[in-house]
């Protein structure tokens, strides 16, 4: 007879089994039983949070940071729609996490019991996929399935909700050999044609831009890329999700594109003959006004994804796979077309690109009040601490800045809310990235808004001794918001004033945490203070840097208006000077 | 916009349904009517789905459903190359002096009567939705004081089966 355990027992082991090292979470009356086995698992390391969206955006930040499934666990009832908001986010940016909550006892479900939330039903809509266990054999095969689902195809969050029963009461332990899902079967080796295809369009093409998306991130295929790109010499630019894909130092890189991208990355797609999307979607923040968005381009879209496909663009040329593959099937039927005699010849069109950079470079300006750019705190950041760190943003003006000021020289070293756009994203993100990344500086740049709604994490980065540092770029307002009625609503500040410059003190809140709380305010004290933070290493380190508020984030694309209303500037816009195409 | 039928094999697990009819409605599409029970494989479900949408939006139905883990497959109908047919039970007032109208019709489009009582018929009818339509239009007159319509179920003409290899990765599955 094979040994008996319990569920939760049978929970822990299979968390093993597969591989889990950390869990972010918070116990509670329906989990309560996981819990106590978890407390005498050698390999997994629990990180007790201050509150579960906290433990869910950690699993994020440590997934993103790691390559492998995050993993985050809460009890029932509010534990688990505390956790709505980070699986959410992981489903729209295709994080691989897997979320165990407690649910009441399978005898009470439905009975609108204590802590009673219909967790599998709640986030049926945004998760990859959700289980409801009542029965504990079914929990090791729950759990392989669960990471299975979560990590392969296109990645994505995965719910179990486990009732407490289950947990309780005993059962055989079988973790199944293999995982048998006849309704998934992720498409990941494309289809040879449609290679084909693309490699002849592509050398038909004299303005082909090649538009990265996340995917590639999540796909590892960044070396794969750096091939292509070497080799057809083909204008790049890497949305929100792809900063790092590329080195930002790459001379064939235009930038982001997108609502606040470049203007050099924004022409391009505008003017692009071909657009090779490499695991993006057309989001509408990239496109602007669909209708507008680069209308002479064909498009070769790849995604491991088959429903991204043609979803907002209709795609000339689709490709199901992943990116990995796809792009080192790409790289060969190249050669092949080069081989052939076939060679794009793009060379005025990467002139006309990279003169559009030149030109119009991003920039900001520095405040005539002697008060602090945002931008240029962001930017000292990057500098100061280099390419090698990790840097998780939550998500307004500090996000944006983030992205465009810092430069990327590396994937998954950018880690970012980009289609929930969650506020507070960035210090549990941190927090998770930091745990997978010990021995790399890891920043949260984080806005005062979006600080106060995840700050509490504080607590556990200095209990667990998880010493991330977090620059608080703090305007005092919610700067996105700010912005956005500066330019559309007359300057009619409507409840965007924050007053965070007075309450609270982010410092002694920091200090309050047991961590080390600086402050900034002049130009002039930056690099100290961000150099003195940077010498810390056995705490968490918050800098409220308090800057000018009437900083705006540009270029920028009004929404829903076209790509090519694209501003520089309040009520400027770059010159594109066709003539020269 | 067109009217399209969808038949889909699900896994029979509790929130399928769920799963499928949540997708339709978050996505913005219409189900004109869906059908579900069990087929001749306990473990498997089958869904028809009538749904009214735009050629390039029955791609992304279609897409998005695939994407749901206890979907096993999707097939479109062509409605010239399938059976399609629907269940009606309607209570229709029906007196002596009338009754004998209503029965004609009954006949007439191969109904069956199913109860009477003094004052009303309940007729059972099965058809594709134009013969029910139709049924119902001539019906109407009389008065029609209750309508339960089932929605439509559809199979291909023909001796393949589109349960086949889902039967056969499912049993290797197992």
């Amino acid at each position: 007879m094979s040994e008996q355990l319990t569920g939760a027992q049978s929970l822990i082991r299979a968390l093993e089994t597969v591989g889990v090292d950390t869990v972010f979470g918070i116990p509670g009356g329906a989990v309560l039983p996981a819990y106590d086995p978890l407390l005498d698992s050698s390999q997994i390391r629990h990180i007790l949070v201050r509150h579960e969206q906290g433990a869910g955006h950690a699993a994020q930040g440590y997934a993103a940071a790691s390559g492998k499934v995050g993993v985050c666990m809460a009890t029932s009832g509010p534990g688990a729609t505390n956790l709505v908001t980070p699986l959410a986010d992981a489903h729209m940016d295709s994080v691989p996490i897997v979320a165990i909550t407690g649910q009441v006892a399978s005898a009470a479900i439905g009975s609108d019991a204590f802590q009673e939330a219909d967790i599998r039903g709640i986030t049926m809509p945004i998760t990859k996929h959700s289980y409801l266990v009542t029965d504990p054999a079914e929990i090791p095969r729950t759990i392989a399935e669960a990471f299975h689902i979560a990590s392969t195809g296109r990645p994505g969050p995965v719910l179990v909700d486990i009732a407490k029963d289950a947990l309780q009461a005993f059962t055989e332990y079988d973790y199944p050999e293999s995982v048998s899902l006849p309704g998934y079967r992720p498409t990941t080796r494309p289809h040879a044609k449609q290679v084909r295809e693309a490699a002849k369009l592509i050398v038909e093409a004299r303005r082909p831009v090649l538009y990265v998306g996340g995917g590639v991130i999540r796909a590892q295929a960044w070396q794969e890329l750096r091939v292509l790109v070497d080799m057809a010499q083909i204008p790049v630019v890497t949305t929100l999700m792809a900063r790092g894909a590329l080195p930002d130092s790459h001379p064939l890189h235009r930038g982001m594109p997108g609502m606040h991208g470049s203007v050099a990355a924004v022409g391009s797609l505008q003017r692009a003959d071909l657009i090779v999307s490499l695991g993006a979607r057309f989001d509408d923040r990239v496109t602007g006004k669909l209708s507008s968005f680069a209308p002479d381009a064909k498009v070769i879209h790849a995604d491991i994804d088959p429903a991204e496909i043609s979803k907002n663009r209709v795609a000339d040329v689709p490709i199901v796979g992943d990116c990995r593959e796809v792009i080192a099937d790409l790289v060969v039927a190249l050669q092949a077309e080069h081989g052939a005699g076939h060679k794009g010849d793009y060379a005025a069109w990467r002139d006309w690109t990279g003169g559009l950079g030149q030109r119009y470079p991003l920039g900001y300006e520095t405040p005539g009040d002697g008060s602090l750019a945002p931008q240029y705190v962001i930017e000292r950041i990057g500098a100061l601490t280099g390419p090698d760190a990790t840097y998780c943003a939550g998500v307004g003006q500090h996000q944006m800045w983030a992205s465009q000021f810092i430069k990327y020289e590396h994937a998954t070293k950018w880690i970012n809310s980009g289609g929930l756009g969650t506020m507070g994203f960035a210090v549990p993100s941190a927090m998770g990235a930091k745990v997978a990344r010990p021995d790399e500086v890891v920043w949260a740049i984080d806005g005062d808004g979006c600080f106060q709604m995840t700050n509490q994490e504080l607590a556990t980065c200095a209990i667990e001794r998880i010493p991330i540092k977090v620059a608080v770029i703090n305007n005092s307002s919610l700067g996105m918001v700010r912005q956005w009625q500066t330019l559309f609503y007359n300057g009619r500040y409507s409840n965007t004033d924050l007053h965070s410059t007075r309450i609270p003190d982010f410092a002694k809140l920091a200090e309050a945490y047991g961590c080390v709380g600086l402050r900034c305010d002049k130009a002039d004290e930056v690099d100290d203070t961000i150099k003195q933070a940077l010498e810390i290493d056995d705490a968490p380190v918050v800098i409220d840097f308090a800057v000018h508020r009437d900083a705006m984030v540009w270029p920028m694309v009004p929404a829903g208006t076209s790509n090519d209303d694209i501003q520089i500037a309040r009520d400027m816009a770059p010159e594109f000077d066709e003539d020269d195409l | 916009m067109s009217t399209h039928t969808l038949s889909v094999l699900v896994e029979n697990t509790p929130g399928v349904l769920a799963r499928v009819s949540s997708l339709f409605s978050r996505r913005g599409f219409n189900i004109d009517s869906l059908a579900v029970g069990p087929t001749e494989i306990p473990e498997i479900s089958r869904m028809t789905i009538v749904v009214n949408v735009e050629s390039n939006s029955l791609e992304q139905v279609t897409k998005q459903l695939n994407k749901l883990v206890n979907v096993l497959k999707i097939v479109e109908m062509d409605s010239s190359t399938a059976v399609e047919r629907e269940l009606v039970l309607v209570k229709v007032k029906a007196d002596a002096s009338t009754r004998g109208q209503v029965l004609e019709t009954v006949q007439l489009f191969r109904a069956k009567v199913v109860d009477v009582a003094p004052d009303a018929v309940t007729i059972e009818a099965t058809g594709n939705p134009d013969k029910l339509a139709a049924m119902l239009r001539v019906l109407e007159p009389f008065g029609i004081r209750e309508l339960v319509q089932s929605g439509m179920v559809a199979v291909a003409r023909g001796g393949r089966s589109i349960t086949d290899r889902s039967l056969r990765s499912l049993t290797s599955a197992g």
